[in-house]
């Protein structure tokens, strides 16, 4: 993270627009947002070198609320956009906001694969278990007998564990996070930018409208009862065992970031013609 | 007969079949190079059958001592190295009574399809010459044969083969190059063929000709054009074009990634060209269906990229490997909403490395996807073909010239392009989008937003200055042929024979397709009577798209077939005869 060295301690409200978020009040991705601009102060950034990228859902639309540079791209590709910008731009701070829908329904083979690609990004999924912005469908993550308009009694689908699959899939770094606790999530999240390689942050993060008994998550949540480990096959049992409201950081790995050596060749196009030249 | 004669004696054209294993595309490759050994113009087509490996191939000949671009009506020559399944290739490979077919007695007769035609037969035992020669192969014959019907230099097969065999040790090289001059020399037994004469002088130093296939020639345009970044889903036919990017980036300072899918190529590059860094990706039909989405987030948030399209045939998974002209409907009217993009489309081998230069500067002078539209027989035909000149267009991006007080990413401005921030600069952030938005980049769904950004889009396409490259405008005459892409060889060479015949005759190859100019092509079919319109489709989606943009004059015909049959010069010069004389 090469953030120019700021003369005075760079505050949260600096990473803060002026636009207005379009969320319901009441909504978890406010505190979220409050999170994202702790971390970046926390780990003294500027704003113009962090770029917030993002889906489409209710979550994505947090790169317009913050100073940065932003990237508001189509419905569940947020990382693989993320990821061209962070192979070609290795100097930025890239954070990935995403949510259920976005992230692990549409956008669930680029989750696979960015685990597995371990670039160095941050992808922090704000997880409510509805799709919010179309008004009330089930996600991966909702429960199968939840009852909605698109899928009356509910999808019978067994739900979707992020938290396993991005161990499983390589992910190098690995947290749950609630959004009603800003600044324990903002710790995650500096933490998880920290992190060198692909770290994924699972934010709790209740929808009020389509979801209202979600309010009652602030009573089940509890910091996890161990500290994070460098062994994945734990951090699996323990989180295939677990109610899915224990808190924290459950992996830090040290796999090595994914990061082609862009800038380094100097040689210039013209010298590529001599495979051609008879 | 006469004019027959004198065609032939101006081009050859070859084929060399056989199965999988025979090596007939080392043979075929090795013959082309001979031919730029000795100072001749030439390509050879591949086509091959469906299976990974050990199916049917052919490579497909033609060599003159000016620029080939096509394929010839009919072959001089068919060389079966063996018959196994080569009756496919009986539409591709047109033999009439002037051919000659060599093949292996041993193994079998020719496929009575060939026989049919009345091509003169000469037998060859290609498997018991070369068991023969210890330590050879059967297409080592197969080349010292093509050589010395077509009357290639001795010499210059032995220089090729040197080169081409040095790694295989002295006796693997002594083996082979006496298969090859055995079957140099068994071409005297073969009932005659026109040749043409042998060595011809040749360029060397920078202007030395090049050797090349369409694939390459896209990828190298990209980066001369600026382009440092791409994401590659491999597909066919367009993974060469992204196989020979994967090293050469790194040389010149950029990367090359592998994606996990098309959707996933298409949106790193727009957040990689987001960063600042011109980006490319290249795919056939099947990927760009997947990428317009994708397509219309960088037309909305105006990020500059470049998708190279190597068209197949479709639709579908269609035939992966063998050409067709069918993405035109696609490329220009392929995206949901009101969104002008930029088509270009090259029309010969080499321009494949002009105008995928040419699409780069563009998508980066006006923030917009361009698609370059080219197919099959360019990406995998290789040519011995000029070095095409750089058209000394690059990448120019317009950014913020100072830290505004308040910077609007997408502010209205006379050209309708506004300066693009990178991040990293401080007091310009904003947040590129793809939902509507205001002058700041901020999201709008407000009426006077929507259009006045609509307008924006249009007009910076429309106003831009696209200078004499639009399209290659040749001859005069009342008739007019309009085509693109790898129709235009086929055209040029049709209507060079039409001019022989007194038949006046002009050529309009459109190479940028989107955004249409209805000005331009007016002046340039301004007093046409007759104007024909080729293409390789089923539906002429170009005589479609021709007919909704613009104001043709005269009478309009269509002249289309789908792949994966190449458009040849004799159909479209009969088509000009016909019309021009009723």
């Amino acid at each position: 993270m090469n953030s120019t060295v700021a003369a005075a301690p760079i505050t949260a409200q600096a990473f803060k627009s002026d636009y207005k978020p379009i969320w319901c009040p009441g909504c978890g991705d406010y505190s979220v947002l409050s999170s994202f601009t702790k971390a970046f102060a926390k780990l003294d950034l500027r704003p113009e070198s962090v770029a917030v990228v993002s889906g489409i859902g209710c979550s994505s639309r947090i790169p317009a609320y913050t100073n940065c540079y932003g990237f508001h791209g189509v419905h569940g590709r947020s990382l693989a956009a993320a990821s061209g910008l962070k192979l070609a731009r290795p100097d930025l701070t890239v954070v990935v906001a995403s949510g259920d829908g976005d992230g692990y329904s549409i956008g669930g083979n680029h989750f696979l694969h960015a685990c597995r690609r371990n670039v160095d990004l941050t992808y922090v999924v704000m997880d409510n278990h509805v799709y919010g912005m179309t008004k009330g469908q089930p996600s991966p993550t909702t429960e199968p007998d939840w009852d909605s308009k698109l899928s009356p009694g509910g999808t019978g689908l067994r739900t979707f564990n992020p938290l396993v699959i991005a161990l499983a899939a390589g992910a190098n770094f690995v947290a749950r996070a609630f959004s009603g606790d800003p600044n324990g999530t903002a710790d995650i999240i500096a933490d998880a930018i920290r992190t060198p390689g692909f770290s994924f942050v699972e934010i709790l993060s209740p929808c009020v409208t389509f979801r209202p008994e979600q309010r009652e998550w602030k009573q089940l949540v509890r910091p996890g009862p161990v500290t994070s480990t460098d062994d994945a096959a734990r951090a699996a049992r323990r989180i295939m065992t677990d109610d899915g409201f224990n808190i924290g950081v459950l992996y830090k790995g040290e796999r090595k970031p994914y990061q082609p050596p862009i800038g380094k060749g100097k040689k210039r196009p013209s010298d590529l013609e001599a495979e051609f030249a008879l | 007969m006469s004019r027959e004669k004198e065609k032939n004696k101006a081009s050859i054209s070859l084929a060399i079949t056989g199965s999988g294993g025979a090596g007939v595309m080392t043979a075929g490759n090795l013959l082309l190079e001979v031919a730029a050994q000795a100072g001749w113009y030439g390509l050879m087509v591949r086509s091959s059958g469906p299976q990974i490996r050990g199916g049917e191939a052919a490579a497909l000949l033609r060599f003159a001592h000016a620029p080939v671009e096509c394929l010839d009506d009919r072959f001089d020559v068919l060389i079966g190295i063996d018959w196994q399944n080569i009756h496919r290739f009986a539409d591709e490979i047109p033999l009439d009574a002037a051919s000659v077919m060599i093949g292996d007695p041993d193994q079998s007769e020719p496929p009575e399809v060939f026989v049919k035609r009345g091509a003169r037969y000469a037998p060859l035992p290609f498997k018991q010459m070369a068991k023969a020669i210890p330590g050879s192969w059967p297409n080592m014959i197969a080349l010292g044969l093509a050589a010395g019907l077509c009357g290639l230099p001795a010499d210059s097969v032995k220089t090729v083969l040197q080169k081409s065999l040095k790694k295989g040790g002295g006796e693997k090289m002594a083996a082979n190059l006496a298969a090859a001059e055995a079957g140099y020399a068994f071409a005297a037994n073969v009932p005659a063929v026109p040749r043409l004469s042998g060595r011809v002088t040749q360029r060397a130093g920078r202007d030395a000709r090049w050797l090349i296939t369409g694939n390459q020639a896209a990828g190298y345009g990209a980066v001369r054009g600026g382009v440092r970044f791409c994401a590659a889903y491999p597909i066919t036919p367009a993974t060469e074009v992204l196989e020979w990017l994967a090293p050469a980036l790194p040389k010149i300072g950029g990367a090359l990634v592998q994606a996990e899918d098309e959707l996933a190529s298409i949106n790193m590059i727009i957040g990689a060209s987001y960063g600042g860094v011109p980006s490319v990706t290249a795919t056939a039909g099947p990927g760009l269906s997947l990428m317009t989405e994708a397509i219309g987030l960088a037309v909305a948030a105006e990020v500059p990229i470049v998708v190279i399209d190597v068209m197949r045939g479709g639709p579908s998974t269609g035939i992966p490997a063998k050409s067709e002209q069918s993405d035109v409907n696609i490329a220009v009217n392929g995206l949901h909403g009101d969104a002008p993009r930029i088509v270009v489309a090259p029309n010969s081998i080499a321009d494949c490395v002009a105008a995928t230069q040419w699409a780069v500067y563009l998508a980066e002078a006006t923030q917009s996807p361009a698609i370059v539209l080219s197919d099959q027989y360019f990406g995998q035909t290789r040519a011995v073909a000029d070095p095409p000149a750089d058209i000394g267009l690059t990448t120019e991006r317009l950014k913020p010239s100072a830290t505004a007080e308040a910077y609007k990413r997408y502010a209205i401005t006379e050209s309708g392009i506004s300066p693009m921030a990178i991040p990293g600069i401080p007091g310009t952030a904003y947040t590129a989008d793809g939902l509507e938005h205001n002058e700041r980049g901020l999201p709008s769904s407000q009426s006077d937003d929507h259009v006045r950004q609509l307008d924006k889009r249009a007009k910076k396409l429309a106003q831009f200055d696209y200078g004499a490259r639009w399209a290659d405008i040749e001859g005069e005459g009342e008739l007019a042929v309009v085509t693109f892409g790898s129709c235009t060889g086929a055209a040029r060479e049709a209507l060079a024979r039409a001019a022989a015949e007194g038949i006046k005759a002009r050529l309009l190859s459109l190479r940028l397709l989107s955004p249409a100019q209805p000005e331009r092509v007016a002046a340039a079919l301004a007093g046409a009577k007759q104007v024909l319109v080729v293409e390789q489709n089923h539906t002429g989606q170009l005589y479609r798209y021709l007919r909704a943009e613009y104001d043709l004059p005269g009478e309009v015909k269509s002249f289309r077939h789908p792949g994966p049959l190449p458009m040849r010069p004799g159909e479209i010069h009969q088509q000009i005869t016909a019309w021009s004389r009723s």
